[in-house]
C-alpha cells in the first residue's frame, strides 16, 4: 500500500517536472504557446531531453511540409492560373522535405547541432519564398505563416544545443 | 520507469504474506483492499493530471505580462545574437523584403567558381588534412556523396602541384567501421620523425558518439596517397569523463614536446566554457590526458576545429607545428559553434605543463571582439605547415549565402577560400596576416593598369572587358589638402563607434569615405557589391581606417542572406591604403593592407553575370577626393577536374 503511493508520488513528480521541462524550454522561444501545444500534443514530448524536443519540433516541420504540399496539390486543379507560383511552392517545399528536414534530424542526433540549425531556418525561408511568389494573394497564408513560427521556435531550441 | 521497478519484487513479496491471511478473511473484506487501491490510484492519477494542467497552462493565461515580457525578451536575446555576431545567417523569419526571383539554370551555373576548389556537385564541408607529400599538395575534406545538404559524410580527395590546379581523386576514408558509420569527420595529419604520415580523425559511432580514430596511408610509396588503412585498435580516444559524448571532435596535427612525446589537442566545452584538451603519446594508438587544459575561455561555447600553430616573432617565414623557442609566438584558433565565427589569439605556449597564455585577455579566443581570420563567410579553417617551401598555407571552408532550395536546383554546396599564407604581422606584432599563395599568378592573363583621381560622389567604370574573374591589386590616396581641411573643420565630427556591420553599408556616406569598388555590377548599378575604405577622423589628427564589403545589393533576389562585413584595419605611419580583391563568380576575397584584414563574401547576382558584369571605382565620401592607382588582371580557369593518366606527366615545379 506505502509502496503504491510513493508510486504515485514519483509519477506525480516525473510528469510535473517533464512538464516543467517543457515550459522552460518554451519559455525561450518566440512563441511560447506554440512551442507549448507543439510539445505537449506529442507523446514523446513527457521524455524528452531537448535533443528530442528539437527532433519533435523537426517532426512538426516535416508534417506541416507534407500537409502543405497536398494543398498545393488540390490548388492545381481549383486555381489553374496559379500554377507559376504553385510550381516554385512545390519546389520550396520538396526542399523543406527531402534537404532541410533529413539534414536537421542527422545533425541534432549525431550532436553537430549548427547544420540542424541551418535545415530549421531554411525551412522558414522557403515558406516565406513561396508565399511571396503569389505577390500578395496566396491562398496558403495560413500554412506558410504556420511554418515560419514552427521554424523560429524549432530555431530556438537548437540554439540551446549550441 | 525505475521507482516503480524495483518496487516490483517487493510488493510480489508481499503477496505470500497477504495470501495466507486471506484464506482465513470473509469474502466482504477480501475485495475492499482492491477497491481502495483503485480509489487511491485514480486519485493520485487526477491529482497528478491536475498539477501538470496547472504548470504547463497556468503559464499562458494569468501569467500574459510575465509571458510577454519572456517572449520579447528571448525574440530580443535572439535577435541579438543575430544582430552582433551573426549577421551571416538569417535572423527570425520574417516575410521576405522586395521581389522573389525563381532561380533558373542558366543564373545558377553562372554561379560556379572558375579557380577555388569545390567538388563537381553536392556538398562540402571542413577542410581535412591537408599536407604535401612526395611532389604533391594533398587536400581532403568532408563530403556528401548524396546531396547538395549535410550529411552522410565522407572522406574526399584531391591533389595539385601548386595549390591552385586540383585533380580529383576517389574518396580517402568512407564511414565503412562501427566507429565512424555515421561520419568520417574533420582531422589532421602529422608526420612523423621517419617521415611517413599518420591520420587523426573524429568518427561517429554507431551509437553517435564522438570518437577520435587513427589512420594512415595503405601504401606510403604511392604519391597520390589513394588508399588509407584504419588501425585496427580504433577508437585511439573516447570522450572523456565529464565531456559530453557529442562534444569531443576536430583533433589537431600533434607536435613534440620537448621530452619527446606528441602531443596533440582537442576542443570541447563544459557548461558554456569552450576549452582545448590536451593529449600526449608516443604511437599515436594511446594517450595520457592532461588533467590541465591548454587553454579555456568562459562563455564561448563549443570550440570546433582547434589549431594550434607557432609562428615567427621576426622572420617573414612559416614554421614547422612542433618548432618552439624565444623568437616564437603560438596561435591557438578555434572555430565557434555558436556563432559560425573561426578567432585567433596570440600568446605564449609553456611546454613544461601544456598550457597558453594570451597576450592580450581582453580578446582572447572566441571573445566576440577578437581576431578573425576572416570577418566575413568563413569557418572550420585549418592550417599546415608546408615543408616544400617553408610556409604556412591556411584553408578554410566557405559556405553558401543562399537558400537550401538553390542550392538542391543548382546540385552543389560550398567552395574552399583560396589557400593563403600566415605569419605574423611583424611590423605590429598584433595579428596575424594572411596573403592568397603565390602560385594563384599562374592564373593571371592580361592585365590593365589605371590611375584614377575620382571626386567625392563619384562612380567611375573601369573598363577590363568580362569582370566574373578577376585579381585586383589597389592603393589609395586621399588628397592631402581634403584631409587637412577635414581635420581642421571642427564640425566634421569624430566617429566615435563605426563598425562596417552597423554602419549601413557603403552609400552611407562620411567625411572620408567610402571609397573603393564596385565589383560583380551591371551597368546600370542595380546589382553591386562594393568592396572599400572607411577612414574615420580620430582625435589629435589620427586616422582610423576600416575596411568592409557591402553585399545588400549584390543581387535583386531577396531569399539571400545580404550583410555588410568587415573591420578595424591598422595602417602603419607612412603606409598608403592597399587592397587586393579575387573576384570568382559567386565569391570574392578581400584583403585590406597587405591581408591585415580579410573578407570573404558570397554573392548571387541575377542581373550582374555573363556578359553583363561590370567593375566599377567609387567614391562616397562627402569631403575627400581620392586617387586610385591599381591593376586589373583577367584570371584564367583552375580547369579542376578528375585525375587521368595524361596528370602523371606534368612537371613539379621545385
Amino acid at each position: 500500500m506505502k509502496m503504491v503511493v510513493v508510486m504515485m508520488i514519483m509519477m506525480v513528480m516525473a510528469m510535473v517536472s517533464e512538464a516543467n521541462m517543457i515550459e522552460q524550454t518554451c519559455k525561450e522561444t518566440p512563441d511560447f504557446n506554440l512551442c507549448v501545444s507543439l510539445l505537449d500534443s506529442d507523446p514523446r514530448g513527457s521524455s524528452a531531453d531537448t535533443s528530442g524536443l528539437a527532433l519533435i519540433l523537426v517532426d512538426k516541420i516535416k508534417g506541416l511540409a507534407t500537409k502543405t504540399l497536398k494543398e498545393i496539390n488540390t490548388l492545381y486543379k481549383k486555381r489553374p492560373e496559379l500554377k507559376q507560383a504553385l510550381d516554385e511552392c512545390s519546389r520550396r517545399y520538396n526542399t523543406i522535405l527531402k534537404a532541410d528536414v533529413p539534414e536537421a534530424i542527422e545533425a541534432i542526433s549525431k550532436g553537430v547541432p549548427k547544420f540542424g540549425e541551418d535545415g530549421v531556418i531554411d525551412a522558414g525561408v522557403e515558406a516565406a519564398v513561396c508565399e511571396g511568389d503569389f505577390k500578395g494573394k496566396s491562398p496558403l497564408t495560413s500554412l506558410t505563416k504556420s511554418m515560419q513560427k514552427v521554424s523560429n521556435v524549432a530555431r530556438a531550441i537548437v540554439r540551446m544545443l549550441l | 520507469m525505475a521507482s516503480s521497478e524495483s518496487l516490483l519484487p517487493v510488493s510480489s513479496q508481499q503477496d505470500p504474506l497477504s495470501d495466507s491471511r486471506r484464506d482465513s478473511i470473509p469474502e466482504s473484506r477480501r475485495r475492499r483492499p482492491i477497491k481502495v487501491h483503485l480509489a487511491i490510484y485514480s486519485g493520485f492519477l487526477l491529482i497528478a493530471l491536475y498539477v501538470t494542467l496547472v504548470i504547463t497552462h497556468g503559464g499562458s493565461a494569468p501569467k500574459n505580462d510575465v509571458n510577454d515580457d519572456t517572449t520579447v525578451e528571448s525574440r530580443a536575446r535572439l535577435a541579438g545574437v543575430s544582430e552582433k555576431s551573426n549577421d551571416h545567417i538569417w535572423n527570425l523569419s520574417n516575410d521576405l523584403k522586395g521581389e522573389a526571383f525563381a532561380w533558373n539554370n542558366t543564373v545558377l551555373s553562372w554561379q560556379r567558381t572558375a579557380f577555388h576548389f569545390q567538388p563537381e556537385k553536392n556538398w562540402m564541408n571542413d577542410p581535412n588534412g591537408p599536407l604535401f607529400y612526395k611532389g604533391w599538395y594533398h587536400f581532403f575534406y568532408q563530403y556528401n556523396p548524396n546531396g547538395a545538404v549535410w550529411g552522410d559524410i565522407f572522406w574526399g580527395h584531391a591533389v595539385s602541384k601548386d595549390l591552385i590546379h586540383w585533380l580529383y581523386l576517389p574518396f580517402a576514408m568512407v564511414p565503412d567501421q562501427w566507429y565512424d558509420a555515421n561520419g568520417v569527420w574533420t582531422g589532421s595529419a602529422t608526420f612523423l620523425d621517419d617521415g611517413s604520415i599518420v591520420m587523426l580523425y573524429t568518427g561517429s559511432t554507431d551509437k553517435f558518439v564522438q570518437v577520435q580514430n587513427l589512420a594512415y596511408p595503405e601504401d606510403p610509396k604511392d604519391p597520390l596517397l589513394l588508399k588509407w588503412t584504419k588501425f585496427s585498435g580504433n577508437p585511439v580516444l573516447v570522450p572523456p569523463p565529464g565531456i559530453g559524448a557529442k562534444d569531443f571532435r576536430d583533433p589537431t596535427t600533434a607536435w613534440k614536446t620537448s621530452d619527446g612525446k606528441w602531443r596533440i589537442t582537442i576542443g570541447s566545452k563544459i557548461n558554456r566554457t569552450g576549452i582545448s584538451l590536451i593529449y600526449d603519446t608516443t604511437d599515436f594508438k594511446t594517450y595520457e590526458k592532461h588533467e590541465t587544459l591548454l587553454h579555456q575561455v568562459p562563455n564561448t561555447g563549443m570550440w570546433e576545429c582547434v589549431d594550434f600553430y607557432p609562428v615567427s616573432k621576426t622572420k617573414d617565414k612559416g614554421l614547422d607545428t612542433s618548432v618552439n623557442g624565444p623568437d616564437v609566438k603560438h596561435i591557438i584558433k578555434a572555430s565557434m559553434d555558436d556563432t559560425r565565427i573561426d578567432h585567433y589569439a596570440i600568446g605564449t605556449y609553456y611546454d613544461s605543463n601544456a598550457t597558453w597564455v594570451p597576450d592580450n585577455p581582453s580578446i582572447d579566443v572566441g571573445i566576440s571582439t577578437g581576431l578573425r581570420y576572416d570577418y566575413g563567410k568563413f569557418y572550420a579553417s585549418k592550417t599546415f605547415y608546408d615543408q616544400h617551401k617553408g610556409r604556412r598555407i591556411l584553408w578554410g571552408w566557405i559556405g553558401e549565402s543562399d537558400s537550401e532550395a538553390a542550392d538542391v536546383q543548382k546540385g552543389w554546396s560550398s567552395v574552399q577560400g583560396i589557400p593563403r599564407i600566415v605569419a605574423l604581422d611583424t611590423k605590429t606584432g598584433k595579428n596575424l596576416v594572411q596573403w592568397p599563395v603565390k602560385e594563384i599568378e599562374s592564373l593571371r592573363l592580361r592585365s590593365k593598369k589605371f590611375h584614377m583621381k575620382v571626386e567625392p560622389g563619384t562612380v567611375v567604370p573601369v573598363d577590363v572587358g568580362p569582370a566574373a574573374q578577376l585579381d585586383i591589386e589597389a592603393e589609395f590616396k586621399i588628397k592631402k589638402e581634403d584631409l587637412e581641411v577635414v581635420f581642421a573643420d571642427d564640425s566634421v565630427e569624430d566617429d566615435k563607434e563605426f563598425s562596417c556591420e552597423t554602419s549601413g553599408g557603403a552609400t552611407v556616406r562620411g567625411a572620408l569615405g567610402p571609397f573603393g569598388f564596385s565589383v560583380l555590377a551591371d551597368q546600370s548599378l542595380s546589382e553591386q557589391t562594393q568592396v572599400y575604405f572607411y577612414v574615420t577622423k580620430g582625435k589629435d589628427s589620427k586616422l582610423k581606417t576600416f575596411f568592409c564589403t557591402d553585399t545588400s545589393r549584390s543581387t535583386m533576389a531577396n531569399d539571400v542572406v545580404k550583410p555588410v562585413y568587415g573591420s578595424f584595419v591598422p595602417v602603419l605611419k607612412g603606409e598608403k591604403l592597399t587592397m587586393r580583391i579575387l573576384v570568382d563568380h559567386s565569391i570574392i576575397e578581400g584583403f585590406g593592407q597587405g591581408g591585415r584584414t580579410c573578407i570573404t563574401s558570397r554573392v548571387y547576382p541575377t542581373k550582374a553575370i555573363y556578359g553583363a558584369t561590370r567593375l566599377f571605382l567609387f567614391n562616397n565620401a562627402n569631403d575627400a577626393a581620392i586617387t586610385a592607382s591599381f591593376k586589373v588582371w583577367q584570371m584564367n580557369s583552375a580547369f579542376i577536374h578528375p585525375f587521368s593518366a595524361d596528370d602523371l606527366g606534368v612537371p613539379s615545379s621545385t
